[in-house]
């Protein structure tokens, strides 16, 4: 069965990947910034993923105000880099993994997430800055994508608790898949940032620490914090750590903090990571991939299931 | 029907882009859109009023737009992720927004960010009902005295509210 081995949080902020895309990774300022992700690329080539799912939030690149979905599922073969005003990034088109999304998206629309199905997209900074901070800058990158992109844009996102329930769903979705695939999560977005009105520059990293410790050891906590409180504590903006909960509602209670690092400021932005693993305790050895009795009541579901939409 | 209150309108010197104003600002968002495309962008350069009218803006959207008045525009409806599409439209850079918007300097503003950015004390709440973070904390920011550096918002509220021009 497939398996989520890694939880993975980071920002994604723009300046960081205009950083990459113009060569000043080594200017004092964003030396900084990049030795901070400097263990958690060793981290991430080490660990080798099979496939990467990446919550993260589009910019007005590949949704407009036209149409917004709350939660859209990346299940293309296929993501382009957006032109988001000033050319394609040069990154490479992300590969996704359609198999495998599609089985999310059954399965989890099934455990009543609503979520939107998306067969053409185009992906921008929200998901490739990250990527470049954990991969590097390589030719392609090196694992399939599933981008789960989160409206955080038009207010009201979804609730932080909705988030860790979806994170929740997905896990159970990745473990009914058959395959024997590891799977590495992405939360993207944050820290706090304010980039609008006279308020912008807000940062707060009183509350960006507190939210950090508590991902790793109590998260429900986290859960429960409104709205209104991420736009009053960590500006309009960071209201987007509501994407880190997707990942971390996908991980055991119980987890590790391998790696974290946290820095002000990127641009307008506090720059946070963390990457977070089951306990040592709880790490399975990569099991044959035998027709355990859960993957046959997994397929019976989807044999009902199929049945059912039949009618 | 005029704007309903929010408990986040109590956030200083933030526009929340909710639904009521992404429903208002709907036209202002979608010329920014536009701009992703360079011939749009020329046309707009070339006769900024004349491109305006092919999308459903209220005079004083309009104004706002070619006033580049980055505040009123997301008091009206605009998002920043959109705007920010007309500030790469005239060649200027985020920061240079920020500074529009916050009232400050280009050199300010960043040395804001440099040092911290702007304290969250005395900038959680007009009413002031939110200014103690944990407890004890903020008898300082009550005096005024946590002030020092990163400045506070001024709550500036605009006269316009009552007409909308619409």
């Amino acid at each position: 069965m497939a398996r989520i081995i890694a939880g993975v949080a980071s920002s994604h902020v723009p300046a960081i990947g205009a950083a990459i895309d113009n060569n000043q990774t080594e200017e004092p300022y964003w030396k900084r910034v990049f030795s901070g992700f400097e263990p958690s690329k060793e981290w991430m080539a080490k660990t080798k993923p099979d496939v990467a799912i990446v919550v993260y939030n589009d910019h007005a690149s590949a949704f407009s105000v036209e149409i917004v979905p709350t939660f859209a599922l990346g299940c293309a073969a296929e993501f382009p880099p957006a032109d988001e005003g000033w050319g394609p990034r040069p990154v490479p088109v992300v590969k996704g993994h359609p198999e495998l999304a599609a089985h999310i998206a059954q399965s989890v629309i099934l455990d009543e997430f609503d979520l939107t199905v998306v067969n053409k997209m185009e992906v921008d900074h929200g998901l490739t800055v990250p990527m470049n901070l954990l991969f590097g800058s390589p030719k392609e990158w090196p694992c399939p994508v599933i981008p789960l992109a989160v409206n955080v844009v038009l207010y009201p996102p979804p609730t932080g608790h909705r988030c860790f329930m979806l994170g929740r769903a997905i896990r159970k979705a990745v473990e009914s898949y058959p395959e024997d695939l590891r799977v590495v999560m992405f939360g993207t977005g944050g820290m706090s940032h304010q980039i609008s009105g006279p308020r912008a520059g807000l940062i707060n990293s009183k509350f960006d620490k507190a939210f950090l410790d508590n991902l790793t050891r109590n998260p429900k906590k986290l859960t429960r914090i409104s709205h209104l409180e991420f736009m009053r504590e960590a500006g309009a903006e960071g209201i987007e750590m509501v994407m880190w909960l997707i990942m971390r509602g996908a991980l055991d209670d119980q987890v590790e903090e391998t790696y974290r690092f946290y820095t002000v400021p990127a641009s307008n932005t506090a720059v946070g990571h963390i990457i977070l693993e089951p306990k040592r305790a709880a790490r399975k050895p990569a099991a044959k991939p035998k027709r355990s009795s859960k993957v046959k009541r997994a397929a019976a579901r989807r044999k009902i299931q199929v049945i059912r939409g039949q009618r | 029907m005029a704007r309903q209150s929010q408990d986040y309108d109590d956030i200083p010197g933030t526009f929340v882009f909710d639904a009521e104003r992404s429903r208002e600002g709907y036209g202002i968002n979608m010329f920014c859109m536009s701009l992703m495309k360079e011939e749009n962008r020329k046309a707009f350069k070339a006769n900024e009023a004349a491109y305006l009218k092919q999308f459903p803006l209220s005079d004083a959207q309009a104004e706002a737009i070619l006033k580049r008045d980055y505040n009123r525009m997301l008091e009206l409806g605009g998002n920043i992720y959109f705007t920010a599409k007309l500030g790469a439209t005239d060649g200027h850079s985020f920061r240079h927004l920020a500074a529009l918007m916050t009232g400050s300097t280009q050199e300010d503003y960043a040395a804001m960010m440099l040092a911290g950015g702007r304290s969250v004390e005395g900038n959680r709440s007009k009413s002031g009902k939110f200014d103690k973070p944990g407890k004890a904390k903020s008898r300082a920011a009550k005096a005024g005295k946590a002030q020092s550096k990163p400045k506070s918002v001024k709550a500036k509220s605009r006269k316009s509210k009552a007409k909308r021009g619409r």
